[in-house]
């Protein structure tokens, strides 16, 4: 089997490649090999096919079935890919099978973190990345019900969600001070963590977990977590939520340039020619850093897979770059962040903010040199998309100072010139 | 062909010379806004049940207004989704719930499918998707009044401060 396009991996990145590829090349062969027998499905609503079960499955389709019919796809799904040859330009899978490209995309995702610890292996320990894991976990949670979280990341903090709408009861452990410490300040993350415990959630933070006990009528399935400080937890199930590293096992770093992730350029261009990588398992631009690193989110996937697909089939176009951004509505309350959120002491930075702690109101601009590098809106979101251009385009905001945090800013507080084009391009 | 839903395609709203779709945009003179709102009235009157303007707004839920008027002194003009060529929201929809439809290029929510995690608020480059603070979850957006020949908006402004037409090349 020889193809034009092989793509190894059917969610966001190759699904975003797809549709770039065939809007210019409509008849080019085109395959992709995934692991999943549906890959098609949005990774972010894993949560909700574990709080609402089977029935969600097609509600937490990305693209419907029919899309790879539509676009022409070969879909070589259950299958695994266990190596590439660059020099060959094939693709080998676990039963040998070679499969031979013109251009190929690398899009096999991320891989979630595992931390060594003993008892790690035991019946009840999972993590919370594809549809499999919520199946495991939904299959075993009806003799579970106490379950502890490690990680209070995103990932973290919409399992808790998910579980609490199954009345269980859950513990989030986190490591460092506050939960979404990433995309949070301690204020914002004080915010979130009230109504993520108001629902009934118990945090634990400035504490790591350190080994995962045995039942005492059966040691092979998890009966607890023991903590950093001695302090032991009883559980039925832990799950590990501490993030996810570029999953580039099948990659030989002597042939084709790996860094955290395989590093690509502003064309999602490997260094081997021909070959492509975005997504997660990707090292791709961060225009606010203005260096390359993995950043796993899935918009960005998809945006890396268009730029990827569109060159691949010979219409040269830019990676934009991508930043931290992160929109969230966990337990009802509305959070978007983006950018440099915490900046290090530094004199440089100036920060625009109010805080309505009982209405649950929260916004923080960081700004350097009068440009935007962050923000954070909690309850009142509805600016965000400005807020977020004005970052990208770096748009000298001196007079707007004043206005920038009402809920009544908008394109009309811009000057008419900025307005007018972002009001007639297309 | 890219169809990226299951929804039905919808109907092409104009072509240009050669034949291929264009789409027409709204678009708003500021020098004729007096800020009165009545497209507001309107895109809630046209996405109501009743689609009957004082039924709408008294005795149903009014949905939440697609268009909205910004004001800062005496300047207003009324902003709605711009249906960009290269959307955003379309990209960065973790649900899949937005598209672009390849025939018309009219940006489609599909509020079934909306999960309301705000990501396209977040994209927005102009603000125009609207958090539905109703239902906390769906986001409403322009659909350009689908069905109708000019959009709701459009067609009872009162000052011809909305004009439906080609965006220029």
């Amino acid at each position: 089997m020889n193809y034009e396009y092989l793509i190894i991996g059917g969610s966001a990145g190759g699904i975003g490649a797809i549709e770039a590829i065939r809007e210019i090349d409509k008849v080019g062969s085109l395959a992709v090999i995934a692991e999943e027998l549906t890959p098609q499905y949005s990774k972010p609503m894993i949560s909700e096919y574990l709080s609402e079960g089977a029935k969600a499955f097609n509600h937490i389709m990305y693209r419907p079935k029919k899309f790879w019919k539509e676009n022409s796809v070969e879909i070589l799904s259950g299958k695994k890919a266990i190596s590439m040859e660059p020099k060959e330009k094939n693709v080998t899978l676990e039963d040998n099978t070679k499969i031979g490209f013109k251009k190929l995309l690398i899009v096999t995702g991320g891989q979630p973190i595992i931390p060594k610890m003993e008892g790690s292996s035991r019946k009840g320990v999972y993590t919370f990345t594809s549809l499999n894991d919520a199946r495991l976990i939904l299959d075993d949670l009806s003799n579970s019900d106490r379950i502890i979280v490690i990680g209070g990341g995103l990932i973290g903090v919409s399992l808790a969600e998910a579980l609490m709408k199954l009345n269980k009861q859950v513990t989030i452990i986190e490591l460092k001070e506050k939960i979404l410490n990433l995309i949070l300040d301690p204020t914002g993350s004080d915010l979130v963590t009230d109504v993520v415990q108001q629902s009934g959630v118990k945090i634990v933070t400035g504490h790591s977990a350190v080994a995962i006990t045995g039942r005492k009528d059966s040691e092979n399935r998890v009966g607890g977590i023991v903590l950093d400080n001695g302090l032991i937890l009883d559980c039925d199930i832990v799950v590990f939520a501490i993030g996810v590293k570029p999953r580039t096992e099948i990659l030989d770093p002597n042939r084709i340039k790996i860094n955290h992730g395989v590093i690509v350029d502003r064309h999602m261009a490997t260094s081997i020619p021909d070959i492509y990588a975005c997504g997660d398992v990707a090292e791709a631009f961060d225009f606010l850093l203005k260096d390359s690193r993995p950043l796993p989110l899935w918009p960005l996937a998809y945006i890396g897979g268009r730029v990827a697909g569109s060159n691949m089939a010979g219409k040269k176009i830019e990676y934009p770059g991508g930043t931290q951004m992160s929109a969230l509505n966990y337990f009802g309350l509305p959070v978007i962040s983006a950018g440099i959120i915490n900046p290090h002491q530094d004199d440089a930075y100036e920060i625009i903010s109010e805080l309505n702690k009982e209405h649950r109101v929260y916004k923080k601009i960081v700004i350097r040199d009068n440009i935007i590098h962050g923000f954070i809106l909690i309850g009142k979101i509805g600016n965000a998309g400005i807020l977020f251009d004005l970052l990208k385009r770096k748009i000298n905001i001196e007079n707007m100072k004043e206005t920038i945090l009402s809920n009544d800013f908008g394109l009309i507080h811009l000057t008419p010139t900025v307005r007018q084009e972002m009001l007639r391009r297309k | 062909m890219i169809v990226q839903s299951d929804r039905p395609q919808q109907p092409v709203k104009c072509t240009n010379v050669h034949g291929d779709p264009i789409l027409k945009r709204v678009f708003a003179i500021e020098e004729n806004c007096i800020g009165c709102r009545i497209c507001e009235v309107y895109c809630v009157t046209e996405h109501s049940k009743s689609k009957n303007v004082v039924k709408a707004h008294r005795k149903e839920l009014p949905p939440a207004s697609r268009i909205r008027v910004q004001e800062n002194g005496p300047l207003s003009f009324a902003l709605q989704c711009r249906h960009c060529d290269e959307p955003s929201c379309v990209h960065s929809c973790l649900s899949g719930a937005m598209i672009r439809d390849p025939l018309s290029g009219l940006v489609i929510h599909d509020s079934d499918k909306c999960i309301g995690c705000w990501t396209c608020i977040m994209v927005c480059p102009v603000g125009a998707i609207i958090p539905d603070e109703k239902s906390n979850r769906i986001v409403a957006k322009c659909d350009l009044c689908e069905g109708l020949e000019i959009p709701a908006c459009v067609n009872n402004c009162p000052n011809r401060a909305l004009i439906f037409e080609e965006a220029s090349p």
